[in-house]
């Protein structure tokens, strides 16, 4: 184990001063930031999102959005890891940002209210996040306004419920079996 | 969501997931296709629109979801005039398992059987990095033993080998080139049966888990891999003399599905696509993880994004990953190959005879998992399709909440009617070889 340690390269790393980072992430953006295992978090309204985006990509490098997904905290207390003046709403969509210049990473998560379960759309920004968000919708209802083409896109077209929604059960498709009058 | 019409013969069951006929499709439909892009104004797609041929002059065709060349179950539709494509979708989901539905009744410890089986050609990048983030997850990430990480960097450069050489024998059955893909299949089975002799399996291999991996290596392992890496250097020099010299095979691909970077970085594609447009990013240079800074290789791009420059990339790539496992063969250290926290470890059997704690423990481990504080993390590795993300989020339970694997051949594959655009049908099917998507992940 100590051998391990004296070779692995880590011990230089530096403590990351996790709260200090954020204070300066929030004075630095405008929106409230935290910080996530030393991943930096942004936590934009809906209504900043698009805005947002639009100047890290024009403006401080984060030129790839590499990824758009979501969570159904449904089953998960808040705080779950938000700062304190963020109200937690059952969804969340999850954007993920790369700088190529600086090679850093920037997470954006966006709290979505079960009552009205939509978020703008980011394909003006990044083209790229056209299928993603096609999939967020897919998997959990969320209807991205101003997106061009939001249908399905891995569950069959009649496919009932958003199956990575917390209250849509694992095994969905009811088993039969021969004679039985009720099949479930 | 629009509403499915049925009048028309060209739609089928997957209703508004397919490609709109063309009367149907106005100026939205092209922005989305190429205006957003190339950053075009409004009326410029809509000029473009004017430009269009009519209905009448044109077909939709489905190619897939059982085309050879569509390499499992993607479905192009195409918009055809003549040969030549106008329109495309991929229609995609026909190998959608819920996996990462899955994922959240899974224990961190039965997490990597579960993504280990979406991109079946690379599944020890799936097993890694979800390993990473649960480690990451659970602050231990600095703490795994170097054996553990250089032995998983070497299983990953194997891996890509063995990926790259799929690539280059699909690729050369694309384009007709049969006997390439006897070559291509030959020199990756010997790399599989590698993998078997260390992990136990020659796919699905469930070897790298949090924590190190599942096993030491096992004896004969470093002649095992010498004699791959002799087998393989002079037959990566025949494929050249074979193809890259070729003057009908560089005719099928020179200039065929280009891209140039800015719509690349638009579309979010990674990997071989992003770097044959002249950008070296690279995830093992640029954002190193395991040690992959202490190792020398170069990220091979290309110069004209084409088909040609992702083959000849993924060709040299193949080279790149045998220096660096002979550098791993030298480098690789004495030591444990997983961590020795008994948090993450079951005990070691010896104990497990004389120790009823560890039997308990053991136990426990293998049946409840362990405990994953709580919060969220996103870690990200350089697959052979490029950059594959897991982003997992954990309540503190042992599950994960939330498991996301952001695939590569996802974003990819929605770059294909960008790429397609413009071009012949035949062409296509090179287009789509060169993108290498594998729908496993795709789908998940």
């Amino acid at each position: 184990m100590s051998d391990a340690e004296a070779t692995s390269g880590f011990e230089d790393e530096p403590v990351v001063d996790e709260a200090g980072a954020a204070a300066e992430a929030q004075t630095r953006f405008g929106v409230p930031a935290t910080s996530s295992r030393g991943q930096q978090v942004l936590h934009p309204t809906r209504d900043q999102l698009v805005d947002l985006v639009r100047t890290l990509r024009d403006d401080e490098g984060y030129r790839v959005c590499i990824d758009v997904t979501a969570v159904d905290y449904l089953a998960y207390e808040a705080p779950r890891g938000l700062p304190p003046d963020v109200g937690p709403e059952r969804f969340e969509v999850v954007v993920g940002l790369l700088a190529l210049d600086s090679h850093e990473r920037l997470r954006l998560r966006v709290q979505v209210p079960a009552a009205d379960a939509t978020c703008p759309s980011l394909f003006d920004v990044h083209p790229g996040t056209e299928g993603l968000e096609r999939e967020v919708y897919d998997m959990f209802g969320i209807e991205f306004t101003g997106h061009p083409d939001l249908s399905r896109i891995l569950m069959p077209e009649d496919w009932d419920g958003f199956p990575l929604r917390k209250d849509h059960p694992v095994g969905a498709i009811p088993v039969q079996f021969k004679g039985v009058q009720d099949a479930r | 969501m629009t509403s499915v019409s049925t009048d028309d013969t060209a739609r089928t069951y997957e209703g508004s997931q397919e490609l709109t006929p063309r009367k149907g499709a106005g100026a939205a439909e092209l922005m989305r296709e190429v205006g957003s892009v190339l950053r075009m104004s409004e009326a410029e797609v809509a000029a473009l629109a004017d430009d269009q041929p009519t209905e009448d002059q044109t077909m939709i065709l489905n190619m897939g979801p059982q085309h050879p060349s569509t390499h499992g179950v993607l479905r192009l539709m195409l918009e055809l005039e003549g040969e030549t494509v106008l329109r495309s979708k991929p229609v995609i989901g026909y190998l959608h398992t819920g996996m990462e539905k899955t994922g959240e009744t899974l224990t961190y410890l039965q997490g990597p059987t579960n993504v280990t089986r979406m991109d079946y050609a690379s599944p020890l990048f799936n097993e890694l990095v979800f390993s990473l983030a649960t480690e990451t997850l659970l602050g231990i990430d600095g703490d795994i033993p170097a054996r553990a990480q250089w032995i998983r960097m070497l299983l990953c450069e194997l891996n890509r080998m063995s990926s790259h050489l799929l690539f280059l024998a699909t690729n050369g059955l694309d384009l007709g080139a049969v006997s390439m893909m006897l070559f291509g299949w030959r020199e990756r089975e010997e790399t599989l049966r590698l993998l078997e002799m260390i992990t136990g399996l020659r796919m699905n291999h469930n070897f790298i888990r949090p924590g190190g991996v599942a096993a030491d290596l096992p004896d004969g392992w470093r002649d095992g891999v010498l004699r791959v890496l002799d087998l393989c250097s002079p037959r990566l020099d025949e494929y050249d003399e074979l193809l890259t010299g070729q003057p009908i095979f560089r005719a099928r691909l020179q200039g065929v599905g280009v891209i140039t970077t800015d719509e690349a970085i638009a579309l979010g594609a990674t990997g071989p696509i992003l770097r044959s447009t002249g950008l070296p990013w690279d995830l093992r240079k640029d954002m190193p993880y395991l040690f992959y800074d202490q190792v020398e290789f170069a990220a091979v791009v290309g110069s004209y994004g084409d088909a040609f420059d992702r083959y000849a990339i993924r060709l040299n790539e193949v080279r790149e990953s045998m220096a660096i496992v002979r550098q791993i063969l030298d480098a690789l250290p004495a030591g444990d190959y997983r961590i020795q926290d008994r948090k993450v470890t079951p005990p070691p059997r010896a104990r497990i005879d004389e120790s009823m704690e560890a039997l308990i423990h053991h136990f426990k481990i293998f049946t409840e998992g362990f405990k994953v504080p709580e919060g969220e993390v996103y870690c990200a590795v350089e697959s052979p399709r490029g950059e594959l993300g897991c982003y997992l989020v954990s309540d503190g339970s042992g599950v994960p909440y939330r498991m996301r694997i952001r695939g590569p051949s996802f974003v990819n594959v929605q770059a294909l009617p960008h790429m397609l655009r413009g071009g012949l049908i035949a062409d296509a099917v090179a287009v789509i070889s060169s993108v290498d998507p594998i729908m496993g992940e795709t789908d998940r």
